[in-house]
């Protein structure tokens, strides 16, 4: 049993925890991931660190509530309570050093493994853009930690709800057609934008890194679930990833191969949503 | 009854077994048993306990059964064996003990795996036998990974008085045996029995370490173990390397039989994991493992289930108990046949062109080389594929142990008599080392890892 030693709303389907796990706080790094696991019949959920406190233990992750797992673990999991499994650092970490001036994008839940990732790379001495955006601006978080450690940043909403009305490759193509030397970029977020950042970067000719969210059961390089085309050779995400050079990822199967189990996903989550709503009107009889 | 022929275990029928997860083979009453260890010559020699890799003492196990000992003889299985109830269950026996048994040129062989597994399950039903552990050493030993050679290695050097602490990355011990072997050929209730056995005798399980990542092995050795053995098995799983592999619906079988039993899809959507199986299914490979995933996929609703193997049935490498399985619930047999492309509708497989195969000259492993026949080429259809042709290493360890020697491919090098490595105080043994082999390999490997680590462990002193 792993105990939550904290949880903190976001926005309204974005939580942030703090687990207890001193062995992975110790260990891990930016980049690299957890899978954890609620309960005796639950599935394992890899999610990205966002932060981990060697010295008190915690280590930190962010869950957007979009299927049954996730929404189970908003509603039930509670800081003092705990989750069943935990085990990490997994994935091989980012490479950080000083590469000059790097841009940093990250899009919905993508925000949260982007950001150790920003703050690394300024503690190595590079120039940070920040870039990140959301649908709108109850899915938007982290806005003053990334503000903390940008030198320059770029809030995007689709809706215009907060910053700028748009997406983030926007800014992106815009820093780009400035002339400004950008030495790096790192783009973290759903499938879609990462696939729209590296088409951009690549016109531009600078060097991109992206983090796949495959589908995963063990994590650990062992069930090749994960597995992604990277300049036309199978890689698992879990072990030679999660993160690879944009430019050389076939984003379209990525996106075909996440999408395997809608149904059973929409299927679950129903039954979820109908039985909590049965035990909420027992509960007001 | 006769002596020729071995007592015939009872099983479920196939009609009914290929809808359910319930264990095949039912078991020996103590009557069958007996009847069974009747059969046994106690021949002086006793050529059997040769075949065994942990070298069990077979005559005497029977012996015991056939007076009666039911207690004796789990007791006397479990001096050398940690894991009596899945060895009954998942050996080879047929290419051990029993291809060895004195009996069995000119009749059948003594059924010594179906009485293993008898003494184990009596033993599941009445007081456990816990083997007696040596005086404390003081030595601390590490061992990474919680499969069948990590299980046996800990259970041994515990026996000899050293503390020992397993570190396995899962959410449960067990390894291949919790993940890979399928509930109908070793239900896991058995599995976690064997398991708790050892934690009794005082062994130390911590799940969810991911060793390699949290501790390095050589950090495992300057933070107090004295000493630290890996088996860490088989990991990253092999494909074809053909066209569509990747498309939704082509599973490897690690995946495919890891989301069936570690995470008990088939119970989906009480169980949080999903699994998706069409109606027809197509599995590649001729081993156990192939086996496991067609038997599988009917079990999960497959109204048809093909095994696609590039050899004959001559070479299958499977077990004939398996495949003899397999047919009887009526797994097809495309052989002397290979895949050379999936081909695919709106992202997810839809068939399999495959190409036909003739045998041609022996290869390196001795088996004639499969050779494709040109022009032969033809499709057949599937909603769901399975590739079943082996897995490399496990790659975290190797990867993250500087200095340890690799093979080409990625294995751990180790002395095959004492698991030795390049590396003072590191043994490892099992599919780490050897690549894919069977549960009983490993453990043997693990048996002898743990009486070389015990010389190491005295003569360092």
């Amino acid at each position: 049993m792993y105990t939550i030693l904290s949880k903190m709303t976001l926005s309204s389907q974005i939580r942030e925890y703090v687990i207890e796990a001193p062995e992975v706080a110790r260990a891990a790094k930016p980049g690299q991931f957890i899978v954890l696991r609620l309960h005796e019949r639950g599935e394992r959920i890899p999610l990205t660190i966002v932060d981990a406190d060697p010295q008190a233990g915690g280590v930190t992750i962010v869950v957007q509530e979009v299927g049954k797992s996730t929404r189970e673990m908003g509603d039930h999991f509670h800081a003092g309570g705990s989750v069943l499994d935990f085990a990490g650092p997994l994935g091989v970490p980012s490479e950080i050093e000083n590469y000059g001036t790097v841009i940093c994008v990250g899009g919905g839940l993508g925000i949260a493994p982007l950001y150790p990732i920003a703050r690394g790379l300024k503690k190595a001495g590079n120039t940070v853009i920040g870039i990140i955006g959301a649908r709108s601006k109850d899915l938007l978080f982290y806005i003053d930690r990334m503000d903390a450690i940008c030198d320059e940043l770029h809030v995007m909403t689709d809706d215009g709800s907060t910053g700028r009305k748009g997406f983030t490759v926007d800014p992106l193509r815009e820093i780009l057609s400035s002339r400004r030397k950008i030495d790096r970029v790192w783009a973290i977020g759903p499938a879609i934008m990462m696939k729209v950042c590296a088409e951009v970067t690549r016109e531009f000719d600078v060097p991109t890194v992206v983090s796949l969210n495959s589908i995963m059961i063990d994590g650990t390089g062992m069930c090749g679930g994960c597995r992604v085309e990277v300049g036309g050779e199978a890689k698992f995400a879990c072990v030679d990833g999660p993160e690879f050079d944009a430019h050389k990822v076939n984003f379209d199967l990525l996106m075909s191969r996440q999408s395997f189990y809608h149904e059973e996903e929409r299927c679950a989550l129903d039954r979820y949503l109908a039985a909590e709503k049965e035990k909420e009107q027992r509960e007001d009889r | 009854m006769s002596r020729e022929k071995q007592v015939p275990m009872r099983q479920q029928d196939s009609d009914i077994r290929i809808h359910n997860f319930d264990e095949v083979p039912l078991g020996y009453t103590e009557e069958e048993a007996i009847l069974e260890a009747e059969r046994c010559l106690q021949c002086p020699n006793a050529p059997c306990g040769e075949g065994c890799p942990v070298q069990i003492d077979i005559p005497r196990f029977i012996d015991h059964i056939k007076n009666r000992r039911f207690a004796e003889a789990i007791a006397t299985i479990k001096e050398e064996n940690t894991l009596p109830a899945v060895c009954g269950r998942v050996c080879p026996q047929e290419n051990q003990c029993q291809v060895v048994c004195t009996l069995g040129k000119r009749l059948e062989p003594v059924a010594i795996g179906k009485l293993e597994r008898f003494c184990a399950d009596w033993e599941a039903e009445h007081e456990r036998y816990c083997p007696e552990v040596g005086k404390e050493t003081g030595y601390r030993v590490a061992v990474i990974g919680a499969g069948p050679a990590g299980l046996t290695a800990a259970g041994d050097l515990r026996k000899l008085g050293h503390e020992v602490t397993i570190f396995e990355l899962l959410h449960v011990a067990g390894g291949v045996l919790m993940y890979g072997i399928p509930e109908f050929r070793l239900p896991k209730e058995v599995v976690k029995r064997e398991i708790s056995a050892l934690e009794e005798m005082g062994v130390k399980i911590e799940v969810n370490k991911v060793i390699g990542q949290i501790y390095t092995v050589d950090e495992l050795l300057e933070n107090g173990y004295n000493a630290v053995f890996i088996g860490t098995g088989a990991g990253l799983p092999r494909f074809l390397g053909v066209p569509g592999e990747n498309l939704n619906g082509v599973y490897s079988a690690n995946e495919f039989l890891t989301r069936t039993n570690l995470m008990r899809a088939f119970r989906f959507p009480e169980y949080d994991t999903p699994i998706k199986v069409g109606k027809c299914v197509i599995t590649v490979g001729g081993g156990n493992v192939a086996m496991d995933s067609a038997r599988t996929a009917l079990r999960l609703g497959a109204k048809e289930s093909i095994i696609v193997y590039r050899r004959s049935e001559q070479e299958l490498p499977a077990r004939r108990e398996e495949v003899e399985h397999a047919k009887e619930e009526g797994i097809k047999f495309q052989l002397l046949t290979n895949p050379i492309r999936f081909i695919g509708k709106d992202g997810a497989v839809a068939g399999a062109e495959c190409i036909r195969m003739e045998l041609g000259e022996p290869d390196e492993s001795g088996r004639r080389r499969p050779v494709p026949i040109s022009g032969s080429e033809f499709t057949i259809k599937a909603d769901t594929v399975v590739v079943a042709i082996g897995n490399g290493p496990h790659p975290l360890v190797p990867r993250t142990t500087k200095g340890l020697k690799l093979s080409q491919h990625g294995n751990i090098v180790a002395d095959p008599k004492t698991g030795q490595t390049s590396k003072e105080g590191i043994f490892a043994g099992g599919d780490i080392v050897t690549g894919a082999a069977t549960v009983i390999e490993a453990m043997g490997a693990g048996k002898r890892a743990a009486a070389a680590i015990d010389r190491y462990l005295k003569e360092k002193k």
